[in-house]
């Protein structure tokens, strides 16, 4: 089969501690194998990377790319797409649009586009996991998996109330497996629920939720533990409490207490750091310090950023409460859609302005917390698109990590008051080259425990991105020289060269069958579709899975 | 078929099988099949029993060509290169087959630089276009089922066009927030006719005709507490006290919810009409939780709506004639590239747009080379250039569709078709159409 060499190098792959160093890429049918000894081997290509940087194909482990929250807001922005230019169809490649919520032949291409290979989508509903993989068959190039919304899930809640831990470790394996999931996903534990009831929110840990009788803090330890249990590949994926309220660092650290030591990652970590008090806006401040030192401290806790950028987008969130605040606060259209015994959402256009004190701030917040972990093992680099700005952004954020002058010149111009409010101004740190590696693959990777993904050594996938080397980092990463798929070149200098698909990663959880009598009585009481229809089976993954198996305890 | 033959005839049961005939897309059929017929339909409504009682197998050609019997090759090849020929194609339809299917649909229309719309836009387009004007506060039936306490139908008259609306999701169920079912639901008809739903509300409103956007309007205003002149009884046919009951009901219940029909998006003030009423519920949610919902017609015209949307990133009314896609209602929506002269060729999936679109549209549809795939005759299939017999989705082939609250349900088919699914002669003929378009490049 098809032997490819990547040769000459400058390689860098964190996970196997190659720092700059150059050296030779050989890829046999998809996957990353050792130099062959034989001297007469010749590949059936050579890609000659001589002073280009060679780095593992790009993980992005929290986007909103599938699903119905990503579709409604397609349906509702007509506008997005309007000034933004259009991905056109070529011979071998289907037209698209783009926007803050590009269409699926245009997201598997733009992720591709700029070296991005493995994608996971992170709020679906599991009433709606149907819907998500029919769009990740649309979806070319990239491999991709989602995380499953559980925080407010009806079942989940009683048996937390009740007790019950074993039956809830079957009740979210069985979930896992019929919705062919990756990970256990919570948002705004508790709150949805309340919203949905006819309550406006939960506003700290220890608040009851009303007919359910069960905390924040009781639904974030027990599904932490869960997901434990069930050793899944990626722990639990907390979106915390109050998310962009003043003041909610609070949550936050409380979030980080409760977990008491236990594995967890929390994600948008920019959007649940904000100090200050609600509706006074004089002393909404950064509390990232206070925050990221708690991280350094506590090795069981991973974050990515929910980086914001200027510019107009589109929030989506899983948090329906959240959906109609920024209705509020914005004036502008919304849509909240919710979900059947499991789940919330809302979606609002969002303009981030350079001149607001607010959104620059969040700016700060998000830059500051690249900065101040001092592990970048543990922090993963996202705009939790498209909350934060597009993915479209990295190559800017990394820009903005890699060059303090031009970091500072971006400082400059945003309203004086977010410098007294943050501590980013007195931040030197620049980023290296290892380290981006680090926090766009090799970290993203190791945290949702994808052996195969995000390094280069034997064995790994040969998702491959290789860069023209600039002093100008935006442009270096905008535009790879060349991009492998599984050792296949689909991309050079920005244009897809061949169409393929990848994979849907989804976590193979095992679950105790004996509480399926209990769950079908509750789903047939509640649900308005059978039990039978309500699992999805392989034949939605038509371009291949791959089960990423748990570690049984 | 005799009574003999039914006892003869191998009997199967199909649980769990899903009925495609209207947009509530109810998933809990109980199908009795006898050889290559239904003989019961267990649970179905008395449309959903037509629809799979009445189903059997025609005899037709698997393709005609101009009327005449073709082999499928045949069919294929003539309909690629219509579509490969074509300067303005048309794909149309898409509301009656898989979401399988509507992906392949959209390929094709992408490949060959067509306008690709659906039955929305002659339906709920103008929903689709309030929506993206103010948002959408929505949920899945469940939440009705499980919480609704205040239930309004506005311009639609579901208890003979979606029977089981009421019984299986939205009235009668009883559910986790409201356990005594009907008795614990208030129920509101407003129309401008006292249809057979009407019985079944606790309150009916027989609104003037073209008046709903004045009487949604002014519900919005007393919401708000805005003074209304009583003269608004003259206007609309319902009084300033009629109206301020309602809001009172509306700011109170616990969960409300308006479905609304065609009623209001596609009469007098379209999708103005239906901004009103999505205006309302989503001011109502200063209150209480308030939601606001199409009710959709063709069993999956809401796939089509995500799928159209998901490869293009608008709904319906898509032109790709640039190379990429572009959104105008009223510009590429079928209906109007047609009556104004402008499609030379066609694709048309499952609809019967020669049968019910105005006179002009049908006049050119008659002038152009199109091809049809679609079960049964009908006016459109009888003029078309190639006509495809494909097998019934959800009777005879697997597939996705989704519900009218874009919950996506899997089809139990029971039993096989002869016939070729429009998935398979669409894949065909996409297969055929890239290469041709790759011979011209080549050449």
């Amino acid at each position: 089969m098809s032997l490819v060499k990547i040769a000459n190098g400058t390689v860098y792959d964190p996970t196997n501690n190659i720092d700059g160093v150059v050296q030779d890429i050989w890829i046999q049918d998809g996957k990353i194998v050792a130099p062959p000894t034989a001297t007469d081997v010749r590949p059936d290509r050579t890609l000659d990377a001589t002073g280009l940087v060679v780095m593992a194909g790009g993980v992005d482990m929290h986007a909103h790319i599938a699903g119905p929250k990503v579709n409604l807001a397609r349906k509702m922005r007509p506008e997005d797409k309007r000034l933004a230019p259009p991905v056109r169809r070529t011979p071998n490649t289907r037209s698209g649009t783009v926007g803050s919520v590009p269409s699926t032949f245009a997201t598997g291409y733009l992720y591709a586009g700029m070296g991005y290979t493995t994608v996971f989508d992170a709020a679906i509903p599991p009433l709606a996991a149907r819907h998500a993989h029919e769009e990740f068959g649309d979806t070319p190039i990239i491999d991709k998996g989602f995380f499953l919304l559980f925080g407010n899930n009806h079942y989940v809640l009683n048996q937390i109330a009740a007790n019950e831990p074993e039956r809830l470790k079957a009740f979210v394996g069985w979930m896992l497996h019929a919705a062919k999931a990756y990970a256990v996903k919570v948002v705004n534990p508790g709150g949805i629920e309340v919203w949905k009831g006819g309550g406006d929110n939960v506003h700290s840990l220890d608040e009851s939720v009303e007919h359910f009788n069960v905390t924040p803090r009781q639904i974030i330890t027990s599904l932490t533990q869960t997901a434990m249990d069930l050793g899944l590949p990626h722990p639990v994926h907390i979106h915390c409490n109050n998310l962009g309220l003043p003041g909610n660092w609070n949550t936050t650290l409380a979030t980080m207490q409760a977990l008491e030591g236990r594995r967890a990652h929390l994600t948008h970590i920019q959007f649940h750091s904000y100090g200050g008090g609600l509706g006074e806006q004089s002393q909404f401040c950064s509390k990232t310090t206070e925050l990221a030192d708690y991280v350094n401290a506590h090795p069981n806790l991973t974050v990515d950023v929910g980086q914001v950028l200027f510019g107009e987008t589109t929030s989506m969130t899983g948090d329906g409460p959240l959906g109609y605040y920024l209705h509020k606060v914005t004036g502008r259209k919304w849509t909240n859609a919710d979900t059947e015994m499991e789940a919330g959402c809302g979606i609002v256009p969002i303009t981030y302005r350079e001149k607001s004190f607010v959104h620059a701030l969040q700016w700060a917040i998000g830059l500051e917390w690249y900065l101040l972990v001092n592990d970048p093992w543990r922090i993963a680099m996202s705009t939790d698109h498209p909350n934060g700005g597009s993915f479209l952004a990295y190559p800017e954020i990394i820009q903005l990590l890699m060059d303090r002058t031009y970091r500072q010149e971006v400082l400059k111009r945003v309203p004086p008051r977010v410098l007294e409010c943050s501590v980013l101004k007195d931040l030197d740190r620049e980023y290296s080259l290892y380290e981006i590696a680090i926090i766009t693959r090799a970290a993203p990777a190791r945290m949702l425990g994808l052996k195969h993904k995000g390094h280069l050594g034997i064995g790994a996938d040969g998702d491959v991105a290789i860069y023209t080397p600039n002093a100008n980092k935006l442009d270096m990463f905008a535009l790879p020289r060349y991009v492998l798929k599984g050792g296949v070149v689909i991309v050079e200098q920005g244009e897809i060269r061949e169409e393929l698909f990848g994979r849907t990663l989804y976590a193979a959880t095992s679950y105790d069958d004996g509480v399926l009598p209990d769950i079908q009585k509750w789903f047939e009481e509640y649900y308005t579709i059978q039990f039978n229809n309500y699992p999805v089976d392989e034949h939605y993954m038509t371009n291949g899975s791959t089960a990423v198996a748990c570690s049984n305890r | 078929m005799s009574e003999a033959a039914v006892m003869d005839a191998e009997t199967r049961i199909v649980k769990d099988a899903t009925c495609t005939f209207c947009g509530c897309v109810c998933d809990d059929m109980e199908l009795t099949v006898v050889g290559k017929r239904i003989t019961k339909a267990k649970n179905a409504c008395v449309l959903g029993k037509a629809w799979f009682l009445n189903h059997h197998i025609e005899e037709h050609a698997v393709a005609t060509i101009e009327g005449k019997p073709a082999t499928l090759e045949e069919g294929v090849e003539r309909a690629a290169q219509i579509l490969a020929n074509a300067r303005y194609p048309i794909v149309y339809g898409l509301s009656d087959t898989t979401c399988e299917a509507q992906r392949v649909a959209v390929s094709i229309a992408d490949r060959v630089g067509a306008c690709v719309d659906t039955t929305t836009s002659v339906c709920h387009g103008p929903s689709g276009m309030a929506f993206q004007g103010v948002g959408e506060v929505t949920c899945t039936l469940g939440e009705v089922k499980n919480r609704a306490d205040l239930v309004i139908f506005w311009g639609g008259n579901p208890a003979e066009s979606h029977p089981r609306h009421w019984t299986r999701y939205s009235l009668m169920p009883k559910g986790l927030f409201v356990p005594n079912g009907r008795k614990g639901r208030t129920a509101v008809l407003v129309d401008v006719r006292k249809s057979k739903s009407a019985a079944a509300a606790d309150i009916f409103w027989q609104i003037k005709p073209r008046k709903d956007f004045e009487v949604l309007w002014a519900l919005r205003a007393l919401v708000k507490g805005v003074e209304i002149d009583p003269a608004i009884e003259q206007e609309t046919g319902i009084s300033l006290a009629q109206m301020q009951d309602l809001v009172q009901r509306m700011k109170s219940c616990k969960f409300g919810i308006i479905f609304f029909g065609m009623g209001l998006s596609m009469t007098r003030g379209k999708h103005m009409n239906v901004e009103a009423a999505l205006s309302l519920a989503r001011d109502l949610n200063d209150y209480t939780r308030f939601y606001a919902k199409p009710v959709r017609g063709h069993g999956n015209v809401t796939g089509a709506d995500n799928v159209v949307a998901w490869q293009t990133g608008y709904p319906f009314g898509v032109s790709l004639g640039r190379g990429y896609p572009r959104f105008n209602p009223g510009e590429f929506t079928t209906s109007d590239t047609l009556a104004r002269g402008e499609a030379d060729a066609g694709l048309i999936i499952a609809s019967d747009p020669a049968g019910n679109f105005s006179q002009p549209a049908r006049e050119h549809l008659k002038k152009i080379p199109y091809i049809a795939l679609d079960p049964h005759e009908s006016e459109t299939t009888r003029g078309a250039t190639v006509h495809f017999c494909t097998a019934t989705y959800g009777i005879n082939t697997p597939g996705t569709v989704y519900r009218m609250d874009d919950v996506p349900i899997p089809l139990r088919p029971a039993f096989d078709s002869p016939f070729p699914s429009d998935e398979t002669v669409l894949r065909a003929i996409e297969k055929r159409v890239r290469e041709l378009l790759r011979e011209r490049l080549t050449n």
